[in-house]
């Protein structure tokens, strides 16, 4: 194995012959006049209709408001029992009748079994509407928000961003990242686009201002 | 994947065939267009697109510069995260390489994320020698499998093929590959799909073994990172107990922040997209999420070589977003598959004589395989100068005796040119003859009309023009309208 590291290191550096020895490769010049984001309207409102471009469903509440939102959102996909990560707050689901059960201990078959899965989210980007699942709090390992076949993700006003570089500086790249922009699709057949493939067919966001 | 690439024809021959094929013209002329005019209007909405080109293009070239120094860093980011770093020097290396972790873990069977790299190595072919079974769980990658048929696009593997062959395929190969096609299956895009996620559900839910490449690895935190639709990347990526990843070693970007460029410039280039549904990124191993054993496996392949040539250095800057395929001319009449390589169109054209060298006659005509219209260099987001390499590569062939055929007519060609009496009668001559030239042209020339027509010969030479003009004559263009052969 080490063989055939010092030979692909040296293949390079050979190939390398007219770099100069003492280029670092910050005298490679990067420019930076690209624009952090790109004001194409105020971010929450934009994140909507982007994400509704997706045909995510899309629902903007007051805080007051989650636990119904959520309790409705169950009641009409007509959810029996989904899926949340142990560390969710539990007043976000104090008003469903859908039994949850907590997703850590699940092993892929029960995950299977389940008819949705509900999470927070670590970032959003309202330019392309992407929602970056971390991990972190509210969001569980990444089998969660995979397996079931619909994902109700609740959005806070202040982890939506405008654009791609400031969601990329905010991230820890440590933490296994999932990057959501609308459901699973496919456009391999004939390029007619078909929502659900794999991951979860049906994305429902709930954006708290 | 069983079908190879040996033995195939020159592009000139195999193009020959496929602009012949009127399906396949009709699928790739609706396809190509349709995902150009997607990616110009997203491509419109940032206005500071030329600024994220160019940085795109600098951070690649910092990297090929220096990459000793970022395979170095990204090998202990990617240790220190708990992950095994691998290097293979060509594509039998690769393959054992992968043969034996995969031997390791006890099983036989594995599931693949969409990877050209190991397209490329054909890893599934040296897997099934030893008895394991590779696979494919993108949706055009399983009607490629299915089909026993070889990709032709690198963003839709199956672009040649329409819904009726796809169901045909199914009904035919699922069985055979393991959860049937449901009985009464339509050609219904949406049918399709479904019958795809049955088939494959099985396959995610119980194979313990993952193989994927990566679009970028981060060389100072060890990230690896996937883009992909459908979730059947985020299934190899996150359920299996192990994942083996092959990654050619161009596909380094320094920092976790040059993502910032790259997540921009990849989708909205490659499927006309301001996302791609789903990007996975991970680091080594997490502990109680996902695979808890991690190998990269280094490909060079040929990658040095190209690094080498300082013309052709600029192919390995590619994030293989086929925005060139899709607005090329030539292969939106040729399709994928004349271009005898698992990269195909303008791309194709540079990266595959560069990687296997020129020697077969295959490679040496693919430097030939374009109109040189300059179309991929504008749309390329990280601004390969597809063309420049295209020339410079024809030059390498042409020395290296590459084209017998051309030498000659060039060399017949520099004895007319060089002398203005020579150049003179032969306009002439070629004047008087006009009305006689075929479409075709014979003996050694017939290569060169296999893939054009041959031109109009004007009935005037310029300079006969001019001399005329200048002395008041009426021209043989005005006492008879020009008549054309067609």
């Amino acid at each position: 194995m080490s063989a055939s590291r010092e030979h692909v290191l040296a293949r390079v550096r050979a190939a390398l012959a007219d770099v100069p020895r003492d280029e670092k490769p910050e005298d490679v010049t990067v420019p930076d006049d690209y624009a952090r984001s790109h004001d194409q309207g105020e971010p929450i409102g934009l994140l909507v209709d982007r994400l509704e471009d997706y045909k995510a469903v899309v629902h903007r509440v007051g805080a007051a408001d989650l636990p119904a939102a959520v309790a409705s959102a169950m009641a009409w996909r007509n959810t029996h029992r989904v899926v949340v990560p142990a560390d969710l707050p539990a007043d976000w689901t104090s008003q469903t009748a859908t039994r949850t059960v907590a997703g850590d201990e699940l092993d892929i078959d029960e995950l299977d079994a389940v008819d949705g899965v509900i999470t927070g989210c670590a970032v959003a980007i309202a330019e392309t509407g992407t929602i970056v699942l971390d991990g972190g709090a509210g969001q569980g390992r990444r089998a969660v928000t995979l397996i079931p076949d619909y994902h109700l993700c609740v959005v806070r006003a202040d982890q939506v961003v405008a654009g791609v570089p400031e969601a990329v500086a905010r991230l820890d790249p440590r933490r296994p990242l999932t990057w959501i922009s609308g459901p699973s699709a496919t456009s391999d057949i004939e390029l007619d686009r078909v929502e659900g493939v794999h991951g979860p067919r049906t994305l429902e966001v709930i954006i708290v201002e | 994947m069983s079908a190879t690439f040996m033995g195939m024809p020159a592009f000139p021959e195999a193009a020959r065939a496929a602009t012949g094929d009127a399906q396949l013209r009709h699928n790739l002329r609706k396809a190509t267009r349709t995902i150009r005019d997607k990616r110009a209007a997203v491509v419109e909405e940032l206005d500071d697109w030329a600024g994220l080109r160019a940085a795109g293009a600098a951070i690649k070239n910092r990297t090929l510069r220096h990459l000793d120094t970022y395979l170095e860093r990204l090998e202990e980011a990617v240790t220190a995260a708990g992950g095994t770093v691998h290097w293979a020097a060509d594509a039998a290396e690769a393959n054992a390489v992968v043969t034996d972790l995969v031997r390791a873990t006890g099983h036989d069977e594995v599931v693949k994320v969409k990877s050209m790299a190991t397209q490329e190595i054909e890893l599934n072919e040296a897997l099934a020698e030893a008895g394991i079974t590779a696979y494919e769980t993108d949706l055009a990658e399983l009607i490629v499998q299915l089909g026993d048929d070889t990709p032709s696009h690198i963003l839709v593997p199956a672009i040649h093929r329409n819904r009726s062959e796809i169901r045909e395929i199914f009904r035919a190969k699922m069985a055979e590959w393991g959860v049937p096609a449901p009985d009464g299956l339509t050609d219904d895009p949406r049918a399709l799909a479904e019958a795809a996620r049955t088939h494959l559900r099985e396959k995610f839910l119980t194979t313990r073994v993952a193989v994927s490449g990566a679009n970028f690895a981060v060389a100072d935190t060890g990230t690896m990172v996937v883009l992909e639709s459908e979730g059947n990347g985020r299934m190899c990526l996150t359920l299996p107990e192990t994942l083996i990843s092959v990654v050619g070693i161009e596909k380094i970007v320094p920092t976790w922040a040059d993502l910032e460029v790259f997540l921009q410039l990849l989708p909205r280039s490659s499927t006309g997209e301001r996302m791609n549904p789903y990007t996975s990124t991970w680091t080594g191993v997490t502990p109680g999420d996902g695979p808890q054993e991690f190998h990269l496996v280094l490909l060079d392949n040929g990658r040095t070589d190209t690094l080498a040539d300082q013309v052709g250095r600029q192919a390995l800057r590619c994030i293989r977003c086929s925005a060139c395929l899709n607005i090329c001319p030539v292969y939106e009449r040729t399709g994928g598959h004349a271009y005898g390589s698992v990269y195909p169109g303008p791309i194709g054209a540079i990266l595959t004589p560069q990687l296997r060298g020129t020697a077969s006659e295959i490679d040496a005509s693919l430097p030939y395989a374009s109109s040189l219209c300059g179309a991929c260099y504008e749309v390329c987001p990280v601004a390969i100068d597809i063309p420049e390499v295209l020339v410079h590569l024809r030059e390498r062939v042409t020395e290296g005796g590459g084209h017998a055929a051309e030498r000659t007519a060039m060399a017949a060609a520099g004895w007319v040119l060089e002398d203005r009496r020579r150049l003179t009668l032969a306009q002439r001559a070629a004047a008087k003859a006009r009305g006689l030239v075929p479409r075709r042209l014979p003996g050694p020339g017939a290569a060169w009309t296999d893939t054009r027509d041959v031109p109009d010969i004007p009935a005037e030479s310029f300079r006969d023009q001019w001399r005329r003009r200048e002395s008041g004559a009426p021209g043989r263009n005005e006492r008879k309208k020009r008549g054309g052969r067609r």
